[in-house]
């Protein structure tokens, strides 16, 4: 019989140096990781980037090459996966057909040797509102009750860990938000660690307190939603989270806490904090929407690009959207809100852009900035 | 006229393909009364007598009786070994499993004339006398193939997520056979289990040549038709008909039963 080792005493989950191959591909490549217990952290990459791989191998579901997995103190890697105190929501939930719903969320408690389900089973499932579905099979459900049992069936296991698969993959737009929404209140209200595979940017940034951006095996970059986006460390990350224009620059000299950047003949400052790069030569890295769009002559504030003509212009509601074509042949794309901040402008104008210091990143001038994109297509 | 045919036409094929296949059923059924004495070939009145003394021939029931015992020996072994080889082959890679996988096709595509004929001369060789235990061993063997292609096809359209979710959920790989796998494999195990059991009730040919002097019913039909096959196979024959259309029927019915249960609950 399968013993339970109580959830309480376990801490973060640690995976020192694990790598995984399938033959001469290497899925997961020396990945170092500590997921902190109770919160909620996102692996977040493009198909075939390991992700999935790696949740697979904390499930124990599939064995590291080589490394470590541990769970507090204690050395998971060697551990069966049905002794392992985690659970898993599989991609397409993977409920067994041939029992009721009643059945499925008892599975994993009957299988630990628990003789009294009905209590935890009836709370799990009122907790995600399917208490009247307890009867029937898994197939006369809708996709989205569906989840919610994949997701009662792990959690009323208690366990430390509860992995979710790209639990909304299969969900329609309108009801993967809403899911969204109600798999972070649940983990609030359960308090278990969760750590969520998704190749969805937006759907990680929505409820991961911490995200790590996968590629090729490895992390590029680890931090909060926010700070991968404001102050991202390479064209991967920038591209795969949101949009980015990415000029290219040298660095002319350094004061204090700002350095300066010739921008294509322009001089601007860049906090050198937001410079992660040591290089000379830099990719100048300014998010669509920090930029703002003036007539020639207008009064700005913070960096400044002169010589902008606009190549297009769409509006979308709440923001018009803006080419605009720079000296250096070099498309730029600003997004302004739609408040009256932003003069009128029409296709053919000679434009000024500013932005804030502060909203500027600077990676290495040899970064591919077309690093991500293909990820950001596919979806 | 034209309308009428073009609107008509599937009904009426559908009407001759049935009579086509039901018309020998119900010819065996109809002669299993009539009233035929020793030769069961021209009508001569109606009766029951055939249907209250079906064991009236002599060795009809004693023939029955060991096809029954065969084709439920025969379909044990056969199922139990057939079902361990196709989980090996459905669910391990090993050196030589695309090698068994051809051979296993191997009995189904032989003549039965001569796997009869060698078996029997193995049986010979081997200085063991055929009878009722060669008869089992013939047919497990070719029952053996049917089962495996019947269970590798459903072990093949199951999930190996769902191996992984019972895992997941702390069974045991023994727990996960028998909570998971077995149960979701049981419909294919079952449908081989009653194709073994027809195959081997059937079978002439690899009977005739291995089960020495032990009668069974197909070969008790096959030498009473010499000199007119007695109305008490008919009623034999027409009795499995029926009991087989009773077991079909009463299936639906209990699993449309269970489906409007379902639904109006809730």
């Amino acid at each position: 019989m399968a013993n339970h080792p109580d959830a309480a005493k376990t801490g973060d989950l640690k995976l020192s140096s694990i790598t995984k191959s399938f033959g001469d591909f290497l899925a997961v490549d020396d990945l170092d990781l500590v997921i902190p217990k109770g919160s909620f952290f996102a692996l977040l990459g493009p198909s075939g980037c390991g992700k999935t791989t790696t949740l697979r191998m904390i499930a124990g579901l599939e064995e590291p090459t080589s490394g470590k997995i541990y769970l507090g103190d204690t050395d998971l890697t060697d551990t069966k996966s049905y002794r392992r105190p985690v659970n898993t929501v599989f991609q397409n939930y993977a409920l067994f057909p041939h029992l009721t719903i009643f059945e499925n969320v008892a599975f994993g408690l009957r299988r630990r040797g628990i003789k009294e389900v009905k209590e935890s089973v009836e709370k799990v499932l009122a907790l995600v509102e399917l208490a009247h579905l307890r009867d029937r099979k898994p197939t006369q459900l809708s996709g989205g009750q569906q989840q919610r049992i994949a997701v009662a069936r792990a959690i009323v296991n208690r366990p430390a860990l509860l992995l979710l698969d790209e639990p909304l993959g299969a969900l329609d737009l309108k009801l993967r938000r809403q899911m969204q929404i109600e798999l972070k209140w649940i983990q609030t209200e359960v308090g278990i660690t969760f750590v969520h595979v998704t190749h969805d940017q937006e759907e990680a940034m929505t409820m991961a307190d911490t995200i790590a951006v996968m590629n090729e095996g490895r992390i590029e970059q680890l931090g909060s939603p926010a700070d991968l986006y404001e102050n991202p460390k390479t064209a991967f990350v920038a591209n795969f989270l949101g949009q980015s224009n990415f000029i290219k620059g040298t660095v002319e000299s350094t004061s204090g806490a700002d350095q300066f950047v010739n921008l294509q003949g322009t001089r601007i400052a860049i906090p050198a904090a937001r410079n992660s790069s040591t290089h000379k030569s830099l990719l100048v890295g300014i998010r669509p929407e920090k930029f703002r769009i003036h007539n020639v002559g207008d009064a700005t504030t913070g960096n400044k690009l002169e010589g902008g003509v606009v190549t297009d212009i769409s509006f979308v509601g709440v923001s018009t959207q803006y080419q605009v074509e720079m000296p250096w042949k070099q498309e730029l794309m600003i997004f302004e809100q739609n408040d009256g901040g932003a003069p009128n402008l029409r296709k053919g104008d000679a434009v000024t852009l500013s932005w804030e210091p502060h909203f500027t990143f600077a990676l290495d001038g040899d970064e591919d900035v077309k690093s991500g994109l293909a990820g950001v297509d596919g979806e | 006229m034209t309308r009428w045919l073009s609107k008509n036409l599937i009904r009426i094929y559908a009407a001759l393909a049935f009579i086509y296949l039901f018309i020998p059923v119900a010819y065996t059924m109809a002669f299993s009364f009539n009233d035929s004495g020793k030769r069961n070939l021209i009508w001569q009145g109606f009766t029951f007598k055939n249907w209250l003394n079906p064991c009236g021939a002599p060795e009809v029931c004693t023939a029955l009786g060991n096809s029954i015992k065969i084709g439920f020996l025969a379909t044990l072994f056969s199922t139990i070994l057939g079902t361990m080889i196709a989980f090996a082959l459905g669910r391990y890679s090993f050196r030589g499993r695309n090698t068994t996988n051809l051979l296993i096709f191997l009995p189904m595509a032989t003549p039965e004339i001569v796997l009869g004929a060698s078996l029997l001369a193995m049986f010979l060789n081997l200085g063991i006398n055929p009878g009722f235990w060669t008869t089992v061993i013939a047919h497990v063997m070719f029952c053996i193939s049917f089962v495996v292609v019947t269970v590798k096809a459903r072990i093949a359209s199951l999930d190996p997520k769902l191996e992984e979710a019972a895992r997941d959920l702390y069974a045991t790989e023994w727990q996960t056979f028998r909570r998971v796998t077995l149960p979701l494999v049981a419909p294919g195990i079952a449908a081989a289990a009653l194709l073994a059991f027809s195959l081997s009730f059937d079978d002439f040919i690899i009977t005739n040549f291995n089960s020495g002097t032990v009668n069974t019913f197909p070969k008790f039909v096959w030498v009473s038709s010499a000199r007119g096959v007695p109305a008490q196979a008919n009623v034999i024959g027409s009795a499995m008909f029926l009991i087989a259309l009773a077991i079909v029927i009463s299936a639906q019915i209990y699993s449309s039963a269970k489906a409007r249960r379902l639904q109006k609950k809730h």
